[in-house]
């Protein structure tokens, strides 16, 4: 966003403190607004018709250097680009790039069914919640646009997710446009020979658009064009291209295009970038299984990491997808919230004065896998959570956060020793190194559980059922 | 063509019809089909509304490649010497590629223990079964058949609670992986604060002159004793702190000013968590630290190394299967593993690493290959997209 300081937004605000927006002062809410954790919208008052200018002011000023598209409706609609740093550590990263999987119209009706089904009801539990998948690309490989219609018509009726509609032929995508011109799909792609009837489609269908070339100055020439003409929901494919010398030069496309828009603000190209890690197959097609993974998973991770807002793959192969939906939400994490959880001692289950006590940190990874593996094993149990700032338990372990003194102290909070009659206490395996220091420190027995959570079932066999 | 044929010509796709083709007699029409000629018309004039699609792009200014300048520069370091091969890491100016030459790929180095390592996961002891029990044909075998550019020797047999090797047993198992093979050697400790010291001074002893890199001096133990000893022997020292850039500094700052290591034998690991499993911090850590070397600060310009191998850490590279009921498929292991160790390694490449200790061959490779091609180093298949929705 253009502004820096608070006092810049401030000098728009109403200025009342009349707390609406839940901080204390407009000068708070300002500071908010700038490290966007609050949105504009929350101030009621400045949505009054009288403060009209200066929430226009407003809206352009804290508008992000990335320009944000919205693709599809409803719930499952998914958010592009609107980011503001190069560098996540500057402020964070906003929107994770949705996922989108390909299907094709010349796939039978089976395999359309199985991909399209697969891809809405993948999911993988992390940190709390599910990681998911987000849309489906459709490809026109028949370039016949009653095939193409056909197929989109296909998928439409299996899924909510929002839909990229692809082929180079606009006859081909008016066919598709016209199945779903109601969803708001993604265009893809206008290029060199045939942006002008693309844009007539887009200008009709009112919908946003890929623009699709490897040339950067011709990539910025036609996005100039599409804004000139009253278009501006735009997204930037600078060609992806998967091995040696053309992979370094599609890497460093990425790298110029988002520099160019962020630090030297060049607007022709301040907009998302799709990446489509599928283009690896053109050359690992026919290699073996782990081959063509391995191809397509290099591409995902340069494009994660290094400015694709979208991306676009063909491989559906668990594997494949687990890595990608994990470094995806580690690189779009925000930075400036550790992800902890609140300390304290937490019942698993329905425990007794028999069931084990458990320790972990307050890392919100290391808790929730904990807590998940205790539950989803029915493992009636005490997990008590010490404040190690956050950190996970190996290093936490080494940093001194987690201690015998801290693990004594979370133990008389919570009164722990008064729910169980054994007196025992089972340390994480990655903190085994603290046994004998807690057993002196809190006059507990303390046994050492294993390195891992997962593996806390097999654990009790060997080292609880008997002592119970 | 008469002016009725062009007529209905054009209606057939009034959606695409552009309002300067739109030039026709209407006197000449006939009356009934005016209601038509009226929604070409609407159509045409709710365009024009719209939007005026042009006839020709509008040209933007050429693109600037944005190149920047850097005030500072990593150090360049070298591995090995005496009877090694020598390797070189760091020396770069700039972020990136297209800034300015970079020297020096990022170099990888194989993961060999002293003792056999029952614990490995499968995937990894597959490719190792027949060499675990010698460490020399362990480091040889990485090096012959896996393509490793250095190889490091963990003393994790000398831990008191694995098998409390001595010394002088550690430095039996150097001995015999720098006979094995030329190439540089890290030697690492057990992690023990107590016994470390004591074993990687002896390691450093019986290893003088073949400039390897001592792994590591971190604050939990005695790091300026380690630090001596790989100054007096000529090695390397690994300057290894956990996920925090100011304790980065800070330990640099004590090896420079204490240990007084020249600039060119620091090595730092600022601690790799795995994919999954803190990578996130990880990655934001190496990249601030490689943008602070590049902005001039001499304290944090040194080469960067990753344990890697971390990633195996993870449950999803090692599990058979997910332990939560309600998770989709994770696929074979035999691939996750792999995969899960290129998803951690490539991601720190891109915020800077040089030096990268990893286990699994094809990790290895891929990790190889990928960052030389980024470097311009591999020529690679040449393919044209420009029809690629119809070719994937
Ligand atoms: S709601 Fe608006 S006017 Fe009220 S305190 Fe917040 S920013 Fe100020």
């Amino acid at each position: 966003m253009k502004v820096q300081s608070p006092l810049e937004v401030y000098n728009y605000l109403p200025g009342t403190n009349c707390k609406e927006c839940g901080e204390e002062t407009c000068m708070a809410f300002a500071s908010k607004l700038i490290d966007r954790s609050k949105s504009l919208d929350l101030c009621k008052e400045i949505l009054d018709d009288s403060y009209k200018e200066e929430y226009e002011k407003l809206k352009e000023m804290l508008s992000p250097e990335i320009k944000e598209i919205i693709i599809g409706i409803g719930d499952k609609a998914v958010h592009v680009g609107g980011e503001d740093v190069l560098y996540r550590h500057q402020l964070t990263f906003y929107n994770q790039p949705p996922f989108a999987y390909d299907v094709t119209d010349v796939m039978d009706e089976k395999e359309i069914t199985e991909r399209v089904n697969f891809v809405s009801n993948y999911k993988k539990f992390y940190v709390g919640s599910f990681l998911r998948l987000d849309m489906i690309a459709i490809r026109s490989v028949s370039d016949d646009p009653k095939k193409f219609a056909e197929c989109v018509k296909k998928v439409k009726d299996l899924t909510e997710l929002p839909l990229i509609l692809m082929s180079f032929n606009p006859d081909v995508l008016e066919a598709g446009l016209e199945v779903v011109k109601d969803k708001r799909p993604l265009v893809y792609a206008a290029n060199e020979d045939n942006w002008q009837k693309v844009a007539e489609l887009i200008d009709k269908y009112k919908v946003p658009v890929v623009l699709f070339s490897p040339d950067l100055d011709k990539l910025a020439s036609l996005a100039k064009t599409f804004v000139e003409m009253g278009m501006n929901e735009l997204i930037l494919d600078p060609g992806t291209y998967p091995s040696g010398k053309q992979l370094m030069s599609t890497f460093e496309r990425f790298i110029k295009l988002r520099r160019s828009a962020i630090k030297d603000g060049n607007k022709d190209v301040a907009f998302p970038i799709i990446g489509i890690p599928a283009i690896a197959s053109l050359v690992s097609k026919g290699k073996d299984e782990l081959e063509q993974a391995i191809s397509e998973s290099i591409l995902t991770i340069l494009e994660t990491i290094k400015y694709g807002d979208l991306l676009v793959f063909h491989n559906i192969a668990p594997y494949v997808i687990l890595p990608a939906i994990h470094l995806r939400f580690n690189i779009y994490t925000d930075p400036r919230s550790p992800v902890r959880v609140e300390p304290g001692l937490f019942e698993m289950g329905t425990p007794d004065e028999n069931s084990p006590l458990f320790l972990t940190t307050n890392f919100a990874l290391t808790y929730f896998t904990v807590k998940s593996d205790l539950e989803s094993n029915n493992i009636n149990s005490y997990l008590l959570v010490v404040d190690s700032d956050g950190i996970c338990v190996e290093a936490s372990v080494a940093g001194g956060q987690l201690n015998p003194g801290k693990i004594k102290e979370a133990i008389e909070a919570t009164k722990a020793k008064e729910k169980i009659k054994h007196n025992t206490l089972v340390l994480p395996g990655l903190a085994a190194r603290l046994s004998g220091s807690t057993e002196d420190e809190t006059g507990m027995k303390v046994l050492v559980g294993p390195t891992d959570s997962g593996r806390i079932a097999k654990w009790m066999e060997d080292h609880w059922q008997t002592k119970a | 063509m008469d002016k009725m044929t062009q007529l209905l010509k054009l209606l057939e796709n009034t959606d695409t019809i552009e309002l300067n083709e739109f030039r026709m007699d209407f006197e000449e029409l006939e009356l009934n089909i005016m209601p038509a000629i009226q929604q070409v018309v609407q159509t045409a004039q709710r365009q024009a509304q719209q939007a005026e699609i042009v006839r020709e792009a509008i040209l933007a200014e050429e693109f600037k490649p944005p190149i920047y300048n850097y005030p500072g520069e990593v150090a360049e370091v070298q591995l090995g010497a005496g009877t090694r091969k020598p390797v070189f890491l760091g020396g770069q100016k700039a972020l990136y590629r297209f800034e300015e030459p970079q020297p020096n790929p990022p170099v990888v180095t194989f993961d060999v223990f002293d003792i056999p390592m029952p614990g490995l996961p499968r995937p990894i002891r597959e490719h190792f079964e027949d060499v675990m029990e010698h460490p020399g044909d362990w480091a040889k075998k990485a090096v012959k058949d896996f393509g490793a550019n250095m190889v490091t020797i963990h003393l994790i047999g000398t831990g008191p609670k694995v098998m409390d090797k001595t010394p002088q047993q550690a430095a039996a198992a150097i001995e015999e992986v720098l006979q094995a093979v030329d190439v540089p050697i890290v030697i690492g400790g057990s992690g023990n604060p107590e016994k470390d010291p004591e074993v990687l001074e002896k390691a450093a002893e019986v290893a003088e002159g073949e400039r390897c890199l001592i792994a590591s001096a971190n604050k939990d133990m005695d790091w300026e004793r380690i630090g001596n000893a790989a100054k007096k022997y000529g090695h390397n020292i690994l300057s290894w702190t956990q996920l925090d850039m100011n304790n980065q500094r800070e330990l640099n700052r004590k090896l420079l000013k204490v240990v007084e290591m020249p600039r060119d034998r620091i090595v730092m690991d600022p601690t790799t968590a795995a994919l999954g499993y803190g990578l996130d911090y990880a990655y934001t850590n190496m990249e601030r630290i490689r943008l602070a070397a590049l902005g001039g600060d001499d304290e944090l310009n040194f080469p960067m190394s990753s344990g890697t191998t971390n990633a195996w850490g993870a449950r999803e590279a090692w599990m058979k299967e997910s332990p939560m009921p309600e998770d989709s498929e994770w696929g074979t292991r035999d691939f996750r593993g792999p995969l899960w160790e290129i998803y951690t390694g490539l991601p720190l490449a891109l915020a800077g690493v040089n030096l990268f200790m990893m286990m699994h061959p094809l990790s290895v490779r891929v990790l190889k290959e990928t960052t030389q091609a980024l470097l311009g180093m591999i020529e690679g298949e040449k393919v044209d997209i420009s029809n690629w929705i119809k070719e994937v």
